[in-house]
């Protein structure tokens, strides 16, 4: 197990450096950069850009050095968590995402906890009373979570809560709490928002892991060990919960890996109809205006996550179900 | 005990030859239903086994309709797709009725009167029941050019003359949703198509490659699939889609979305024909083949995907539905398409503010034909997958 863990950590390096790479690719591929498109919008208005400060900026970060080179001092910036400078909002990336990967940290986690609860007991429930109305109704909805598109559910919903709520439109927290230090009080105040985004994003994954929670028990519940048990007189509760509950867990756990950018990609279309205070607005911004070390951290932040995911579903599967050797190589 | 006994006599049967010619295998032969059942070929089977499939079989009618509609868009919308009325911004849906003061004129609106609420500058439509505008059907309105290449002026259903028909309301510049919506499903439709057709292309061509040679080739797909799969969609689409040029047309942008979309789906169709081939290469008839010295190009087109041919088809129609939605997602962050390409997405990114929902509901419409598509290829998904499963 301590080999796997080792060996595995050792693949996620050169995974992530392909990915940078990827990443760095993508942010530099339009033409021109930021201050290109900088001192046009201020020429355009008229304004004078300085052009000294702008110079100064250019050689700091390289501007000016071919690609590779700008790629690697800003790896080798990450690997020391250095991320960079934003230039939109002149300050160091890590000063202005803190707060924000927190919580788009917060609001993925909450989201998948959300999709695990929701869907456990009713993929159970429809699976054992398959073909029941009850069975089909519940299927229904999930099929219309997956279907509806989720910024629009948000935007319904967010003006549900409004006018039945009385809840602060946008937005994680009560206003007066934006750039307070965290208390108590603010936490409070950003749980009981937390809900409408996390049933948002959550509605389509739920409605996916539901189904697949069914047909996995499906499967099992007409192997011949439960109908052994069942011959065996053992009660149904213990018949259903003893084994074959407890196959059909894998996609939970499994599903962390696949869960994870779902939940974040969703929450980068939600929280910018609900202006929330995450990763989603900020990227979209960042994109458009070319901000290059901004934009590609933010990137490179969700697919680290997403990898380190991956990774930690992969061993809790291994610690779930023994039926999964990690060890002894190739199995074929 | 004798045999020639009385008894026994007359209990012998009566010696018996069939002149009949000898066929060893009668007993095996099938009747003609039997014979149609196992003879049937792989794609019959399917159809039958589909066929059961009620809701399967629904949806994949509804998505036929749908796409017809593309076809003729021009014909059966009731106004051109940019015709503005400037008197009418904003206007709520009009009912059809069929009946007026107890009697039966057949389909018709109530015209509506509009007045500018000076206090809160709203403007104020009011159903007007004396004004019976009775609904023209395959008559001349808004003219048009049909794809481009004919023009013509022949619709499904005009309003009365001089009258309205906004079955779904108008949007700020007046313009018929309906018409709109019937529009826009020429792009969002046929977007869904082209990605998955590019999808298909490449985890065909890598998952066969990976699939068939396995070694090197194989790990470097496996890290390329790994890869891809953990960017999240969304923000890798709409970082891919900065980079469309501004000055592309929109018919370019267009495209150059299409191709995002297919770039980032294959990797579980990639995954799925590397599996399956990986398993059917060890089969006998592909040695076989590759023994008669058949190319392994021929040998993985010929001979090895046709075996898991719908199986593939059935995961590609359940992959259609979030190409539309990521179409949709990303024109409505003004990622995706642009106006004056009109798909549902773009409808539906001028339903973004919470104003909106509170006053102009029917500009949410858009999504209803986008659910119903969904839904549709979900269920069509699930039926085909069902149904090339052999062992059901």
């Amino acid at each position: 197990m301590f080999q796997y863990i080792i060996r595995r950590i050792l693949i996620m390096i050169p995974t992530l450096i392909v990915i940078s790479a990827v990443i760095f690719a993508i942010i530099k591929l339009p033409p021109g950069d930021f201050f290109t498109a900088y001192v046009e919008t201020l020429r355009a208005s008229g304004e004078q850009a300085d052009l000294q400060k702008i110079a100064f900026l250019r050689e700091q970060y390289h501007f000016d050095d071919p690609a590779w080179m700008q790629y690697g001092y800003w790896v080798s910036g990450l690997a020391q968590g250095d991320l960079g400078f934003s230039f939109e909002y002149e300050r160091p990336v890590s000063q202005v995402v803190g707060d924000r990967l927190l919580l788009t940290f917060i609001v993925s986690v909450a989201t998948i906890i959300f999709t695990w609860v929701v869907s456990f007991p009713i993929g159970v429930y429809s699976a054992t009373h398959q073909y029941s109305w009850s069975d089909y109704s519940l299927t229904f909805l999930g099929f219309l979570g997956l279907a509806t598109p989720n910024f629009l559910l948000a935007l319904v919903l967010l003006y549900l809560a409004n006018v039945y709520f009385g809840l602060s439109i946008g937005g994680l927290m009560e206003p007066r709490y934006l750039d307070q230090p965290w208390s108590w009080a603010k936490a409070m105040s950003v749980l009981s928002h937390l809900w409408i985004p996390v049933l948002v994003i959550g509605a389509s994954g739920t409605a996916g892991m539901i189904r697949r929670l069914r047909a996995n028990l499906l499967d099992e519940l007409q192997k011949q060990y439960v109908v052994t048990a069942r011959a065996k007189g053992l009660p149904p509760f213990r018949a259903l919960v003893k084994y074959p509950l407890r196959m059909s867990l894998n996609p939970f756990i499994a599903d962390i890996g696949a869960l994870l950018p779902h939940v974040i990609s969703g929450a980068a279309v939600v929280s910018v109809v609900l202006s929330l205070p995450t990763t989603g607005p900020m990227l979209l911004s960042a994109l458009r205006s070319q901000d290059m070390y901004l934009a590609g951290s933010f990137l490179f932040f969700m697919a680290f996550l997403t990898v380190i995911g991956v990774f930690l579903s992969d061993l809790a599967l291994a610690w779930l179900d023994p039926r999964i050797r990690l060890d002894g190589g190739v199995t074929r | 005990m004798s045999a020639d006994s009385p008894r026994a006599a007359a209990e012998r049967l009566p010696h018996y030859v069939s002149h009949e010619p000898f066929d060893p295998y009668a007993f095996e032969a099938m009747s003609p239903e039997q014979e149609r059942y196992y003879l049937a070929s792989q794609w019959r089977m399917m159809w039958w086994k589909l066929r059961r499939h009620r809701l399967a079989v629904i949806s994949g009618a509804i998505l036929i309709v749908l796409y017809a509609s593309i076809l003729v868009s021009e014909f059966l919308a009731p106004y051109g797709l940019n015709s503005r009325h400037n008197d009418f911004i904003y206007v709520p849906p009009q009912g059809i009725h069929l009946f007026h003061d107890g009697n039966f004129v057949g389909p018709y609106t109530y015209g509506y009167d509009y007045k500018l609420d000076m206090k809160t500058l709203k403007r104020v439509y009011t159903v007007n029941p004396n004004k019976v505008q009775p609904l023209r059907f395959f008559c001349h309105g808004d003219e048009y050019w049909f794809w481009g290449l004919v023009q013509g002026d022949l619709h499904l259903v005009c309003p009365a003359q001089d009258g309205t028909f906004f079955f779904l309301g108008t949007d700020r510049l007046g313009r018929d949703m309906l018409s709109r919506v019937i529009y826009g499903a020429r792009i969002s439709l046929t977007i869904g198509i082209v990605g998955i057709s590019i999808s298909f292309l490449i985890g065909l061509t890598l998952g066969g490659l990976a699939g068939y040679y396995g070694g090197w080739i194989d790990s470097l797909v496996q890290r390329l699939i790994e890869i891809i799969r953990s960017f999240p969609e969304l923000p890798l689409w709409m970082a891919l889609s900065a980079i469309l040029p501004v000055t592309w047309s929109p018919l370019w942008v267009y495209f150059g979305i299409t191709i995002i979309l297919g770039m980032i789906d294959w990797t579980g169709l990639g995954r799925a024909v590397r599996s399956k081939l990986l398993a059917l290469r060890e089969e006998d008839f592909a040695t076989a083949a590759m023994l008669m010295g058949a190319s392994p190009r021929r040998i993985i087109v010929r001979h090895l995907l046709p075996s898991f041919m719908s199986h593939l088809i059935a995961s590609a129609t359940l992959s259609i539905p979030s190409m539309i939605l990521g179409e949709t997602a990303l024109s409505f962050l003004g990622l995706g398409l642009r106006p004056p390409i009109t798909s549902w997405g773009v409808l539906l990114n001028e339903a973004q503010n919470i104003n909106v929902v509170a006053l102009y509901p029917w500009l949410m419409i858009p999504v209803i034909p986008v659910i119903i598509v969904v839904l549709a290829f979900n269920f069509l998904g699930d039926g085909l997958r069902d149904a090339a499963d052999p062992y059901r």
